[in-house]
């Protein structure tokens, strides 16, 4: 007999049925996928301010020295010169150098982290860390009980700075701590989307009352994973479990700017053998020839039909009215020709190779 | 073409209209509802020989790929270039400007495979629940 899974539930639940959105399962949680349409949604946020229900991520609060605690051993990234209040992109890696996950560590105070992780990866992250920091550490999953909403778009300044009065001193990858409702909430100018925005973490309970407070603003209009995933797609974010897993490396990922080298952590003695080398396989993005999109799984050819890899993440983008993609190509059969060919067995079309991001006027850093 | 009442319909969710001989074809309202921002169609030549419930066109939406199957059988005489451009007329006017191909039917007793409006209708209700 088949078992459901279980389906978590997020605040604002209620809130996106009332909206008639249309639900899917993401990751062991109901999330909305669209409201009135992708498209509509994705220009919500290009153009003016879209709102994201992304409270199925997962926060932990870590106390403890950096290096006496294991963090600084844990992430990749620098940490050390990290000021109180600002945020930083990392991943922890297994011992084989491939990714257990793909993070944000925001510094609370000399001693205190926030780290903000992906849904999927809760548990594993959670395990990973308590295996590998010290018994000086002391961490909690805070997940449960915080909520998070994105507000995204080049107006969410405006929109925000209303509600959250102090938010529009924060710089990019800042993060201040704000009363909203006599609760003292996180508020980060972060985002995945390229936009300007802000993510805010505040108690599950006021969850509910700040997304109907933000869609009051006529500039504002909510967004799902639909939107959000073409949205980073044109940017050529990652995404955990296409573009980064277990088995693929930072170096395969093109994301060795988040690796420190010089600095100890897990991972590194398999990372060192990649290094210095070209890799094996590289993440590429492409660009197809018509409005015919790249599929996640579909494979990846050279003009002569020698596959070469595999499409990790694809969508039609708005911004170029074409489709594109992100593939896991085998290095040596990309080297000689930008164009190459997507597609299953049966059918192939014509790409050709990009540098991200695909969306080169993102408002996230004015 | 414009009065979907008239039309008959499969249960992939097309739609046939029957004019003088020939068979008019697109997709009907819950099909462009569930597909969501249509951004791509391949349609097929004019001359091709379909079959009933045979692949047609070929449709991408922005999150995913789907075919569209002919409700009955013939030979495609036109199709609607517009959409190659403008998919999304399908999603805005799927029973009008968003049609997908015109074919000559071969076998007109195939109509007796295909739901009147009304039943239809009935074959939605029954998909809600």
């Amino acid at each position: 007999m088949e078992v459901p899974a279980l389906l978590y539930k997020t605040p604002l639940y209620q809130n996106h049925i009332a909206q008639n959105a249309r639900m899917v399962n993401f990751c062991g949680w109901q999330m909305p996928v669209q409201y009135d349409g992708i498209i509509a949604e994705y220009l919500a946020c290009r153009k003016k301010a879209a709102v994201f229900d992304i409270c199925h991520m997962g926060e932990f609060l870590l106390t403890g020295d950096l290096e006496t605690s294991g963090l600084n051993r844990v992430m990749t990234c620098t940490l050390d010169n990290m000021k109180i209040k600002t945020c930083r992109y990392g991943l922890m890696l297994n011992e084989q150098g491939g990714v257990i996950d793909d993070l944000i560590v925001f510094r609370l105070s000399e001693k205190e982290y926030w780290l903000v992780v992906n849904a999927a990866n809760i548990d594993k992250d959670f395990a990973h860390l308590k295996k590998y920091l010290s018994l000086e550490a002391d961490i909690k999953d805070k997940s449960t009980q915080t909520g998070k909403i994105d507000l995204q778009g080049p107006v969410s300044r405006e929109v925000l700075e209303i509600i959250i009065p102090g938010i529009e001193k924060l710089k990019y990858y800042q993060f201040d701590l704000f009363d909203i409702e006599g609760e003292s909430c996180i508020v980060s100018r972060t985002g995945y989307t390229g936009e300007l925005g802000y993510e805010i973490f505040l108690p599950s309970e006021k969850t509910k009352k700040m997304w109907e407070k933000l869609l009051e603003n006529d500039n504002v209009k909510s967004a799902g994973l639909g939107a959000r995933d073409v949205l980073r797609i044109e940017m050529g974010y990652s995404l955990y479990g296409h573009e980064i897993n277990d088995e693929i490396s930072p170096i395969e990922s093109g994301l060795e700017k988040f690796v420190d080298f010089s600095k100890e952590f897990v991972g590194k003695e398999a990372l060192r053998v990649q290094t210095g080398k070209t890799p094996r396989r590289k993440i590429i993005y492409l660009v197809s020839d018509t409005r015919r999109a790249p599929r996640q799984g579909q494979k990846v050819f050279t003009q002569e039909n020698k596959e070469i890899g595999y499409i990790t993440s694809g969508t039609f983008s708005p911004e170029f009215q074409k489709g594109i993609g992100i593939a896991l190509v085998s290095c040596a059969g990309i080297e000689e020709s930008d164009k190459m060919l997507f597609g299953d067995s049966k059918k192939y079309f014509a790409a050709t190779k990009y540098q991200k991001p695909f969306y080169k006027k993102g408002s996230y850093k004015i | 073409m414009g009065n979907e009442e008239e039309y008959l319909y499969t249960k992939e969710h097309e739609w046939v209209c029957l004019d003088d001989n020939i068979a008019i074809i697109g997709i009907a309202e819950y099909a462009q509802n569930a597909l969501g921002d249509i951004t791509y169609i391949e349609l097929p030549q004019g001359g091709d020989e379909v079959e009933q419930f045979g692949p047609l066109a070929s449709l991408e939406s922005v999150k995913a790929a789907s075919d569209i199957f002919s409700p009955l059988s013939g030979k495609v005489i036109e199709v609607n270039g517009e959409l190659e451009s403008k998919p999304e007329l399908m999603n805005k006017f799927c029973y009008e400007k968003g049609w997908v191909a015109k074919i000559e039917p071969s076998d007109l007793n195939e109509k007796g495979n295909l739901m009147t409006f009304e039943e239809y209708e009935k074959f939605l209700e029954g998909l809600d629940t």
